[in-house]
């Protein structure tokens, strides 16, 4: 309980009046109102709000009026402030919306101006694809396997059922190293295929062996829209017991199916390569012509000279004899392989017309092909 | 091979309607490569007839000759009347059969033919060349036919001048499919119709009385087959029907006689030689060569024999290369150049591939002989082929078969293989059954006999004597499952079993090239050839390792005959390719190997094939390759940041260089330190050579001023270099997770004065061990030298950032750490807080 109040003024001040309560609280209420600018209404604030203002002398003017008095002034005075603060209040959240907009309206910029700051790269897509070729069989369970470029003769020859005189020895043309006596019988080449891969994993681990074997190989071809010296192959090999040549055409088919994509026929060639027997060239239907140039001298296409076929690479089931040099027990383990050029896959999957540009390393080239292809 | 479509159904009778298309679909899918099928003279069209020369008015006042004719056409020309022609050949006389193109006919071309005014003449028509007609290149005038021929016959038919050509590539292993006897057997079993083989003819028997022939190395020749033919018409002239064979399967006809053995080669696959026999001095003998010994062969080439080439001999000495190229000195002679051979030897004989292979390479002699020698020939061919040559010889030379026949032959055994009878089935995996196994194996030319060893249903298979290729179980397999074909062969997947995924190194390889993508690299793959000038341009001293190059026998250019040592010179190769072509702001990386050579330098052994060489042996074949690291490298010119609305650019530069190695080694997971080095190709002064721990894995800087005029690079193109095997060996570990502290952080500022020489890695890593384990990250903001900092003296401005895990630190700790920092980098390197 506080004590009475003995100290007011007995003089019932002007301010305290009703209407001059409600003057007051009627100018501020305008003055807000008029206020324009979030300045403005500052300055308003501090003429009806401030201290020095009239509700704010009449309130403290409470205090010195007799006590049968003061509840009644402090509910007029406390009605009359709350709603100029609510006026102020208005006010503001109105004038800073104005004002927002307004500035945000100052700050639209052109957002379609052209942003190439940040230097873009690219990967080649050689290498992509390759990926892209073992991650599907990586998928199926097959590891990636690698071996050298400058490999012995013996791995990219003999081993693979490819004797010193052999006519295919003579198909490829070999780079040989020189001997240190500056002859050519090093026994040492630029590997001529991925192949010699295939003996090194034989020899470096036993059956079951599933693995592909990405690589640069090198032949003495001259560089032409269609030939390279340094080409890439993907090479894979699976030794198992019970493979057969149903295993390879499953394998091949459901890799052009991811790779090329389905409704395009394959072709299944029977063709020679020493290290495999049966051995078999794939031809993918073209897919441009779809065969419909072949014979047809008004449709040509350029993309498989009309032949209506595309060369894919060759593949067969494993030679025993590249077993037996390879320490497998033929009569227990049987295996396929295959072997594909990636600059031909390339060529056809994208619409490259002209090897050399794989070669030259011009950016123009390779920036399309972005990440990953 | 090329294999006329009309000759080929000489052998087989395929059906009438069936194009050069359809067999060759065929016979690809039997397995020969028919690479195409040409149309010949597909839009000729008649009348083309023969014609008889009747009146020839040689027409003067114009450059060349020309001959106004009258030429008998019989009907052809509806009217009978001679048909008016003006010619401009003059190689016929009156009364010569010539072939007519009359108006109304188109010539290949296509050239319509028309009556027309021409020399002040009227000509309707043309009395046609070879070439006009699309039958070689030969233009010795316009063709003079035979006198048998009737004027008004159909010359297109008469000429064969339409047909189909198929051109099969022969794989190695098919030898046999160089003839048309090989090529009409696989047609026929594609086609499950009958062969008319012909090398089946009556041969009489050897006797004692045919031309001696003494054979001293039988394992060279296994196989002599003499005949003679005498009164052979020099002049006669091979007629069209061989002609025409000759030209069609890319052969030029050249005499009768010649034509004849290159006839019966390309019929059975037989090589033959024809001596003149006037000419040959005495017994033939079949040796090898005496060092020292030369013979000039038929292109008029003098060749020294080696020891190891077998030779045709007569008394003279060597009258052929066995199975290449035979001598000048008993060539067939023509009538033309005197009196012309009339006394033939034909040889067929058999000679070992790989010996015919090796003089064949030795002299760079391929020829028709030595392709076919190489891939191996019917051994049992050779007395058919020199009978068929002898018919001709008497058919249409009018010569004359002596009775004496040579026949040297060498025991030959049969070879028997036993397979399995479901050995196919289980290769393919398919079922054929025994039925289809034998009739595919006798179809290719095997007999077969079915035996029961030890409950095995085996079949004993003898192939026939011109499949040498045939030797296991395994290539008669492939014979039944290619004839089958492989289209009928069902497609299933194997069980692979679980697998490792892609080794660590194999992710970080991938790793490498997106992150330098994604740092704005475009990767680029170069040949991995260079040369000596490749070298000099990037100022390697005399004695630089990266000299030591692994050196090819036959390299593409002999600019370049070495392999790289380094990814540089293909790396700034392509970059100054590309800014030759406009491309001026670059940043280009490859990753690839380099060879390295051993510091002992090996040959490679020749290792059997029989079993697995043991592992000393196949450590010797790797102890013989170089090292050959796995490297990157990148290279840069122009603006790195380019210039644009948003302000000003950066160009590329050392830092970028180093900065791209970083961002490899973070690929790999490691930390890079640099250190300030000098080294070729780089900028003496701004070469980092670049460390994990202390071992160097590469470098990185600006290229020297010299190496970059040498090379006609922009200024300050930079590089960098780096081995990832070596980042890979060390980026193995795994990263443990840090603890996160979640206390306010209390930031300090400091400025050292150090010398100028004083390396910034330094102060920053006296920093680091001076702040302790507060210090949570330090920066370095500014860099400056001048007059402030100090003669000789440089400014470096760090950002020090302090945080405790367990605790908010107070502004006494953390200046206390920064004074021990301080203090460190003081008592390592000089520095001096900058104000004090």
């Amino acid at each position: 309980m506080s004590a009475p109040n003995k100290s007011y003024d007995p003089v019932e001040v002007e301010a305290l009046k009703p209407e001059e309560v409600e003057r007051a609280r009627d100018e501020a209420v305008a003055a807000f109102a008029a206020a324009g600018t979030l300045d403005e209404l500052k300055q308003a604030k501090v003429a009806h709000t401030g201290d020095r203002s009239a509700l704010s002398l009449a309130n403290r003017e409470i205090g010195a009026l007799p006590p049968q008095a003061k509840a009644a002034a402090g509910k007029l005075i406390g009605q009359a402030r709350g709603a100029v603060n609510k006026a102020l209040a208005k006010r503001q959240v109105e004038l800073e919306a104005e004002r927002d907009a307004r500035v945000l309206v100052e700050e639209a910029v052109d957002v379609t101006l052209p942003y190439d700051r940040t230097p873009r790269g690219a990967r080649h897509p050689l290498t992509t694809l390759a990926e892209r070729i073992e991650d599907t069989f990586v998928a199926m369970g097959y590891e990636v396997a690698e071996g050298p470029e400058v490999e012995a003769e013996w791995l990219n020859f003999d081993a693979l059922n490819l004797g010193e005189d052999h006519p295919a020895r003579s198909m490829q043309d070999t780079f040989f190293v020189q001997a240190p006596d500056g002859s050519a019988d090093s026994g040492v080449v630029l590997r001529t295929q991925t192949s010699p891969v295939q003996a090194r994993t034989l020899l470096d681990r036993e059956p079951p062996v599933y693995v592909v074997c990405p690589g640069r190989v090198y032949r003495t071809d001259e560089l032409d829209a269609t030939h390279t010296p340094v080409f890439r192959q993907v090479e894979g090999l699976a030794v198992d017991e019970g493979i057969t040549f149903a295993d390879l055409k499953g394998t091949i088919e459901l890799l052009v199916s991811k790779l090329i994509g389905d409704g395009l026929e394959l072709r299944w060639r029977p063709s020679y390569f020493p290290f495999t027997e049966p051995s078999a060239e794939i031809d993918l239907q073209c897919f441009v012509c779809r065969g419909e140039s072949v014979g047809n001298p008004d449709r040509p296409c350029r993309t498989c000279s009309s032949e209506g076929w595309i060369e894919l690479g060759g593949c067969g089931v494993v030679n025993p004899r590249v077993l037996v040099a390879c320490g497998v027990d033929p009569s227990r383990y049987s295996g396929f392989a295959f072997g594909l050029g990636l600059e031909r896959i390339l060529m056809n999957r994208h619409n490259v017309a002209d090897m050399r540009d794989m070669v030259e390393g011009d950016v123009r080239f390779t920036l399309p092909f972005g990440m990953e292809i | 091979m090329r294999v006329p479509l009309s000759w080929l159904r000489e052998y087989v009778d395929l059906p009438a309607g069936e194009t050069g298309r359809d067999v060759a679909a065929r016979l690809v899918r039997a397995g020969l490569e028919v690479e195409t099928v040409e149309q010949l003279n597909a839009d000729l069209k008649g009348p083309l007839v023969v014609g008889q020369v009747l009146s020839i008015e040689e027409l003067s006042g114009f450059k060349k000759p020309i001959r106004h004719c009258f030429v008998n056409v019989g009907d052809a020309n509806g009217t009978g009347e001679p048909q008016e022609i003006v010619c401009g050949a003059t190689n016929f006389a009156v009364g010569d059969k010539v072939v007519v193109v009359l108006p109304g006919a188109v010539l290949p071309g296509p050239f319509p033919i028309a009556a027309r005014q021409t020399y002040g003449q009227t000509s309707a028509g043309m009395i046609c060349s070879a070439r006009e007609l699309g039958m070689g290149d030969d233009h010795n005038g316009i063709i003079v036919l035979e006198s048998h021929h009737e004027p008004g016959t159909d010359a297109i038919e008469l000429l064969q001048l339409v047909d189909e050509v198929l051109d099969i590539a022969v794989t190695p292993d098919r030898g046999y499919c160089l003839s048309m006897r090989g090529v009409a057997r696989e047609a026929a079993a594609a086609y499950g119709l009958p062969l008319a083989d012909p090398a089946l003819l009556d041969v009489p028997p050897a006797n004692s009385y045919g031309y001696p022939v003494k054979v001293a190395d039988p394992v060279g020749c296994d196989r002599f087959v003499a005949r003679t033919v005498t009164g052979v018409n020099p002049a006669a002239q091979s007629p069209i029907w061989l002609q025409r064979r000759l030209q069609k399967s890319g052969i030029r006809p050249i005499s009768l006689t010649v034509d004849i053995t290159n006839y019966v080669m390309l019929e059975v696959g037989q090589p033959l030689h024809a001596y003149d026999r006037n000419r040959v001095d005495g017994p033939i003998q079949v040796r090898r060569a005496q060092d020292g010994e030369t013979i000039t062969t038929l292109d008029g080439v003098q060749r020294k024999l080696a020891a190891e080439d077998l030779v045709i001999c007569d008394n003279t000495g060597p009258i052929g290369i066995a199975g290449v190229m035979g001598g000048a000195s008993t060539e067939i002679l023509d009538a033309a150049a005197g009196p012309g051979t009339t006394e033939v030897i034909i040889e067929a004989a058999h000679f070992e591939a790989v010996t015919v292979a090796r003089a064949a390479k030795r002299h760079k002699l391929p020829s028709e002989a030595s392709k076919r020698f190489e891939r191996g020939v019917d051994p049992e061919a050779a007395r058919a082929a020199a009978q068929r040559a002898v018919d001709l010889l008497v058919l249409i030379a009018g010569g004359t078969a002596e009775a004496g026949v040579t026949d040297i032959a060498a025991p030959h055994p049969l070879r028997t293989i036993a397979i399995d009878a479901d050995l196919p089935d289980r290769v393919a995996g398919t079922e054929y059954g025994r039925e289809t196994v034998t009739r595919r194996l006798q179809e290719v030319g095997c007999t077969v006999a079915g035996a029961d060893i030890a409950g095995a249903d085996i079949l004993q298979v003898t192939p026939p004597t011109w499949r040498p290729d045939l030797t296991d179980p395994y290539d008669l397999a492939e014979e039944v499952i290619r004839l089958e074909g492989y289209d009928n062969v069902p497609a299933r997947m194997p069980t692979v079993p679980p697998g490792r995924g892609l080794t660590e190194a194999q992710r970080f390889h991938r790793r490498t090239g997106v992150a330098l993508a994604g740092a704005g690299y475009v990767e680029v793959n170069n040949y991995p050839f260079v040369g000596e000038a490749a070298l000099d341009a990037l100022g390697f001293e005399k004695d630089d390792e990266r000299r030591r190059t692994v050196k090819l026998v036959n390299p593409l250019s002999d600019e370049e005959p070495a392999l790289r040592t380094t990814l540089l010179p293909g790396l700034l190769g392509a970059l100054r390719r590309n800014i030759g072509r406009g491309n001026t702001d670059l940043a280009i990386f490859e990753t690839g190997t380099v060879f390295l050579p051993k510091e002992e330098l090996k040959v490679a052994p020749r290792l059997p094939v029989d079993r697995r060489p043991t592992a000393e042996q196949l450590a010797s074949l790797d102890a013989a390759l170089p090292d050959q690291p796995r490297r990157v490298a990148v290279a840069l010119a122009g603006e790195r940041l380019p210039s644009g609305w948003w302000g000003k650019g950066a160009g590329a530069g050392w830092a970028d260089a180093v900065e791209a190695a970083r961002t490899v080694a973070r690929a790999a997971g490691v930390e890079l330190t640099v250190r300030q080095v000098q080294r070729a190709p780089w900028h003496p002064g701004r070469c980092a050579e670049l460390l994990v721990g202390e071992r160097v894995v590469g470098y990185a800087g600006e290229l020297h001023p010299r190496v970059i005029k040498a090379l006609h690079l922009p200024e300050r193109t930079s590089a960098m270099e780096l081995d990832l095997d070596l980042l890979v060996a060390d980026g193995t570990q795994r990263v443990s997770g840090p603890a996160v502290s979640s206390y306010p952080v209390a930031t300090q500022d400091v400025a050292l004065i150090v010398d100028s020489a004083v390396p910034a890695a330094e102060v920053e890593a006296a920093l680091r061990d001076g702040a302790g384990e507060l210090l949570e990250a330090i920066r370095l903001f500014d860099v400056f030298t001048g007059e402030q900092a100090g003669e000789g003296k440089k400014s470096l401005a760090y950002t020090l950032r302090f945080r405790a895990t367990d605790r908010t630190l107070t502004a006494d700790e953390a200046s206390a750490a920064r004074e021990t920092a301080v203090a460190a980098a003081t008592a390592r390197t000089g520095a001096v807080l900058r104000g004090a």
